[in-house]
């Protein structure tokens, strides 16, 4: 088949969609970056495509919380778009601010049997959770390394761990109503490390404090992935700051594996 | 200083709409201040001894129909997270008993400052169906402790709020919903055609407008020959286009100096340079709001810095973040894409006693934590890495702090239309206007005195990064398309400046009852001359296709004029004139400007050539304090708030090696779209490096040319950069130009840019002066800044892999040293840590260092260079010390028999140290023969000179970041 395409929306204040585009560009995918307007007049649409990424940024320059207009935005227009995505089975990819409004619009985590519809509603539906301001109280851009969970998701599928690449946030501190139960329901994609081991909250390889080191998480059917970090910084080696010594770590593979899910399709 | 504003009043709201109801509602839990910046920190520099301070979230709502149920829905659903926060009425919001004397104080944004959540809210709240009419976000303070007589009013005024853009009041604060019915004052005439010399300048006094009294004869003697009297709109604007900040009067005035005349400092110095050079790179220098060089055969650099000083004096954070925004639109103006932003910032003393700061002044850690958080702001909301900056910290910037902000940015070649044609539409893009700013442009070309808070209160605007990051996508996709013939940004002057730029030969009409309001009540010369950030204006043939564009990027566009052909600049609201100048007249009748310049006196007493150490001097200990000193000291902490990586070309970064916390010299980055998936063949990456010497300015003007600009060429071609193909901008903040001394000292400084821009073939390409930086004190003393120069020179790495890395790399590596073993310490760091200025020549030019920078690029091209780090301030120890950090390793070297206090510690220019392997030495001899070899890497952590100095990585560590070594 063709290569899949990703459709990568670019709300006012997103600023990684590019990034995000060579990344899923250098694994073998097209890309669309589409202004949140064009989806919103019905120009482009979500379902003409196989993999939605949500990028990092400022999305509405997080006025009222970052993602929280973002997250309103994929309730109130995208509801019927993101529940036809849903049954078809589409990865979803929503790295830093996408990761955010994934998760204020209950995406992530989602209830065992599927995504809650909203932030409120969503009380009864499964485990919420928040990304909230970091421990330190300041946004925090450096490289942490990445270790996998043993989630089951498309995206983690044949991927090498650990990864390494930037975080660049102020508000990436995860933090769950109920972190257990997400635990045991094997929904952590990601810790952040150090040598091989969690962080074991230490900063700074756990940059912002999240409780069990969470750098990113799975929804109950593996195909949505939030994530705080940047593995679309990390596609090359030339992006890496130890490539003059030991390297490796790159991300690109968690690209590739999300690209091989629907190319196989 | 004055009364709290606005103290809630408990009246029902009158007429806002039939059945408009107000709500308030506090989110928290509340921030308890921890921060070493925080509130609290801050009101202990005012000896208010406050036990904790919490700030809560506070929106105020109004709308109809905003019963209970409304109320929940948004405040569940909008201002709430579901884990680990609260809401509840603003009216139920009590202070917590039984915790001794809590004092409650509001704060919240003036009447027309942006306010970006409350817009928000009002959209958000749109979309889950309860329409509002306004909100508006404030902020909620407990304050915890005993406080005394007016000590909670000073608590207000001094730390948790800034009078330029806020209000407080105690218990509670009224929003600032914007009037609706306020009604604007008409453009009115102002009498001068009959005045006297002394009434023109009473004129230009009472309206502020900054002008000359030999300026405003030339106005009236014009206006007289048009047989009328001027408007206001009309004095503004001439007031605006000939202030120093927008036509660069110093800078274009003859010079009349002890060894003859000058004609014009730009022209003869700085321009002088670029034409000397004719750099075949060089696109375009001097004429747009950036100048542009070449990356590679299709694809140009543009390169802008720029200087925000007097708004971040008085609002730290909206200065600094604007003055990002403002050079980021400078880049965008030339058409390019901005991919990188520098900062170099300069505070006073962090530790400056409450007492002695002057009135009118805040202290230097308010200043340096707004600032950086201002700057931080912006970069990272806009989606453009943080790249390269540098803090200083001296005396001589207490009460007049320095903001520099640069960009480069990305074009392809011949992209920038710059041929605007009668018809064309003026296009404006971006935000609507309110009144900040105006006037930006006078207030930062007069000084500043401690009532200037006061009077240019309205002079600091407040930026909107989100709107800033959809013109970048907007212009960029228009650019692309070819959907205008001309732009330019609104920066300072606003619409005034940028549309009688654009219309300086064509002319222009332009109807400001189109331009977009933030609210009504605007004059018609306050439209005009407001500076309302994020904004753009192009000249468009055809303007359909591109308002279409601007929609689909959520981008205000509007067309509010034409460019007309007839060299006159008009101007209506509506029906009424508000401007009709003759162009010509607007940009050329500034009568000439002569200055009087002083010769400059740098002879220095003389010091003893031989500085033993060991005696006043011991090596370790001055290494460490030297480390240690305010402006060498690691600035990691404030790099990480720094967004530095965002588009991902990074390759350099500010700070780098094994824990990637080694200064680096300049950085890299690989500019996007370039080297994409698939690309084969070595990497180019563009490079920065900056540079600046205040220390040596104190002394010697020209000679701090020459070491600003050496380190920033050593800064870059330690990144990479051939040395043979920079371009420089050049950044001056200077006294009072009107004083002798003080222009002599320019003057010195002007020449030694030449001589050293010349003799490196490295031009100017573009810069920014800003000049009457100094403050008055009450009694009329006079403050003028600590004369500073930044150079940032700007290059290109052909291939990335050759890139030398930040830190030592491998044990038994040799060390080599480019430049002489020893330096200067007139004007040294050495003697600000030690015992203070001894005297002794300042390092000054030396034509010799051309050679070194091209030997050591040589070696870098040839793939020999492991690793490399310039000598700069502190001399060598300092420079040993950084490197070896970085790398985690340790080195042995012995650069003279016996090393004094001038081989350890010296200054001198065109200096470097680098990392070879033994096996190469031959081949590096034969690119770079004036190479030492000087020492060898260890794999033990120290760093030893000679006998005379050796210090461990951990003790290196503590004193140059404060904490462990990990």
């Amino acid at each position: 088949m063709t290569e899949p395409s990703v459709l990568i929306p670019v709300a006012p204040g997103t600023n990684r969609d590019g990034e995000l585009a060579v990344a899923f560009e250098a694994a073998g995918a097209r890309t669309a970056r589409v202004p949140l307007e064009a989806l919103r007049q019905g120009e482009v649409k979500l379902l003409d495509h196989q993999i939605l990424g949500l990028p990092g940024g400022f999305s509405y320059g997080d006025a009222l919380g970052a993602g929280r207009l973002l997250g309103l935005d994929l309730l109130t227009w995208f509801a019927d778009e993101l529940a036809n995505a849903r049954q078809r089975e589409m990865p979803i990819i929503g790295i830093c601010n996408g990761f955010q409004a994934l998760v204020r619009a209950g995406l992530l985590p989602g209830g065992d049997d599927g995504p809650s519809d909203g932030p409120r509603s969503g009380r009864s539906a499964g485990p919420a959770a928040t990304l909230a301001t970091n421990a330190n109280g300041r946004f925090e851009c450096r490289w942490v390394e990445l270790l996998l969970g043993s989630a089951s998701s498309p995206w983690l599928d044949g991927v090498d761990g650990p990864l390494r690449c930037p975080v660049a946030h102020g508000e990436g501190r995860f933090v769950a109503e109920d972190l257990s139960a997400l635990q045991a329901g094997d929904r952590i994609a990601m810790r952040y490390g150090a040598g091989g081991e969690p962080a074991g909250g230490a900063y700074p390889a756990n940059p912002n404090g999240s409780p069990g080191d969470v750098a990113g998480i799975v929804d109950a059917s593996g195909l949505v992935l939030g994530l705080m970090p940047h593995p679309e910084d990390h596609v090359f080696a030339r992006q890496d700051p130890a490539r003059h010594r030991q390297g490796g770590g790159s991300c690109l593979g968690l690209f590739r594996a999300g690209v091989r899910a629907v190319a196989g399709a | 200083m004055g009364s709290p504003d606005d103290a809630k009043s408990r009246e029902p709201v009158e007429e806002a709409g039939a059945a408009s109801v107000d709500v308030a509602v506090v989110v928290g839990p509340g921030t308890t201040d921890i921060t070493p910046d925080g509130p609290a920190a801050k009101a202990a520099l005012f000896g208010l001894g406050v036990e904790r301070i919490v700030e809560y979230r506070l929106y105020h709502l109004r709308g109809v129909g905003l019963d209970a149920d409304a109320t929940e829905r948004i405040a569940d659903e909008l201002l709430t997270d579901r884990v680990g926060q609260w809401w509840m009425r603003h009216d139920e919001h009590e202070p917590p008993t039984g915790h001794g004397r809590v004092a409650v104080v509001e704060t919240g944004l003036r009447p027309g400052v942006t306010d970006r959540e409350g817009a928000e809210l009002v959209r958000a709240a749109t979309a889950i169906g309860i329409p509002l009419e306004a909100a508006a976000s404030a902020r909620r303070w407990f304050v915890f402790g005993d406080l005394f007589g007016d000590q909670l009013e000073q608590l207000a005024e001094r730390v948790l709020h800034n009078g330029v853009i806020e209000r407080w009041a105690v218990d509670e604060l009224a929003p600032a919903h914007t009037d609706r019915q306020a009604i604007a004052p008409p453009t009115v005439t102002v009498d001068i055609v009959d005045l006297d010399h002394d009434q023109l300048v009473a004129v230009s006094t009472a309206r502020r407008l900054g002008l000359t009294g030999a300026e405003m004869e030339a106005i009236q003697k014009h206006f007289a020959a048009e047989g009328r009297q001027p408007t206001d709109g009309e004095l503004e604007t001439l007031a605006q286009t000939w202030s120093e900040h927008c036509s660069h009067k110093t800078f274009r005035a003859t010079i009349a100096t002890p060894d003859g005349e000058i004609a014009g400092l730009l022209d003869t110095f700085i321009r002088g340079a670029t034409e000397t050079i004719d750099a075949p790179w060089v696109e375009s220098a001097f004429v747009d709001n950036a100048g542009i060089v070449h990356f590679d055969e299709s694809l140009d650099l543009a390169l802008k810095a720029e200087t925000h000083n007097h708004p971040s004096a008085l609002e730290p954070f909206g200065g600094a973040n604007t003055g990002v925004g403002g050079v980021v639109r400078d880049i965008l103006g030339v058409s390019a894409r901005p991919i990188a932003i520098t900062d170099i910032l300069c505070f006073g003393p962090e530790d400056l006693a409450a007492d002695e700061l002057p009135d009118g002044v805040l202290h230097p850690r308010r200043i340096r934590s707004g600032v950086i958080a201002g700057i931080g702001d912006y970069g990272n909301k806009i989606g453009v890495p943080n790249l390269a900056g540098a803090i200083f910290h001296d005396p001589g910037y207490t009460t007049t702090p320095l903001v520099f902000a640069g960009c480069v940015g990305l074009l392809p070649r011949g992209a920038n239309p710059t041929a605007a044609a009668a018809g064309d539409a003026v296009v404006v893009l971006g935000g609507a206007v309110g009144r900040d700013g105006v006037g930006g442009a006078t207030f930062s070309s007069q000084s500043m005195g401690a009532e200037t808070a006061e009077v240019a209160g309205s002079s600091v605007q407040i930026g909107d990064p989100v709107v800033e990051k959809g013109l970048i996508d907007v212009i960029l996709a228009a650019r692309d398309a070819g959907l205008y013939t001309a732009i330019t940004d609104c920066g300072a002057g606003g619409l005034s400046s940028a549309v009688g730029e654009m219309a300086e030969t064509l002319g222009a009409r332009v109807d400001l009852a189109l331009v977009p309001r933030k609210y009504p009540g605007l004059a018609p010369w306050e439209v005009w001359l407001s500076e309302a950030q994020e904004r753009m204006v192009v000249a468009v043939p055809d303007p359909a296709p591109l308002l279409a564009l601007a929609e689909r990027w959520q981008v205000g566009a509007t067309v509010i004029g034409q460019f007309t052909g007839d060299g006159r600049l008009q101007v209506v609201d509506g029906e009424r004139t508000v401007v009709d100048l003759d162009a010509g007249f607007l940009h050329d009748g500034r009568p000439p400007l002569t200055l009087e310049a002083a010769a400059v006196d740098t002879r220095r007493p003389p010091r003893s050539p031989v500085e033993p150490v060991g005696t006043d001097i011991e090596p370790n200990d001055a290494l460490l304090r030297l480390l240690g000193h305010p402006s060498l000291r690691s600035n990691e902490a404030v790099i990480r708030t720094y967004d530095h990586e965002v588009l991902g070309g990074t390759v350099i970064r500010p700070y780098d090696g094994v824990e990637l916390d080694g200064p680096a010299d300049g950085t890299a980055i690989v500019p996007p779209g370039t080297a994409g998936p698939g690309h084969d063949g070595p990497v180019k990456a563009a490079v920065i490096g900056i540079g600046a010497a205040p220390l040596i300015g104190r002394h010697d003007c020209e000679a701090m040319a020459w070491a600003a600009v050496d380190e920033a060429i050593r800064n870059a071609v330690v990144a990479g950069a051939d040395p043979s193909r920079l371009s420089l901008l050049d950044n001056f903040a200077w006294g009072d130009p009107t004083d002798p001394t003080a222009l002599g000292r320019l003057v010195a400084a002007c020449r030694g840019c030449h001589d050293v821009a010349v003799a490196n073939g490295a031009p100017f390409v573009s810069g920014k002066d800003s000049l009457y930086n100094e403050f008055v004190h009450p009694d009329g003393t006079r403050d003028p800044v600590t004369s500073t120069l930044i150079i940032t020179a700007v290059g290109v790495a052909d291939d990335i892999d050759r890139i030398p890395a930040v830190g030592l790399c491998q044990p038994g590596n040799d060390v080599w040293l480019l430049g002489p073993a020893t330096g200067l310490l007139g004007g040294s760091h050495l003697d600000e840590v030690v015992a203070g200025d001894r005297g002794g020549h300042v390092p000054g030019a030396d034509p010799d260092s051309v050679g070194r920078h091209r030997e050591m690029h040589a070696a870098v091209a040839a793939g020999l260079v492991r690793s490399a780090h310039d000598l700069s301030e502190g001399g060598l120890a300092v420079a040993a010390a950084e490197w070896a950090l970085a790398g985690r390793l340790g080195m042995t070297l012995t650069v003279a028999e016996h090393h004094s206090a001038y081989e350890l510690f010296g200054e001198a220019i065109g200096r470097y140290l680098f990392e070879v392997s033994p096996d190469d030495a031959d081949e590096l001899l034969s690119v770079a023969p004036s190479a030492r070899r000087v020492g060898w890497v260890t794999d033990d952590r120290r760093v030893r000179i000679g006998t005379e100095l050796d210090v461990g990585l951990d003790e290196v560590a503590r004193a140059f970041t404060g904490s462990e070594l990990t």
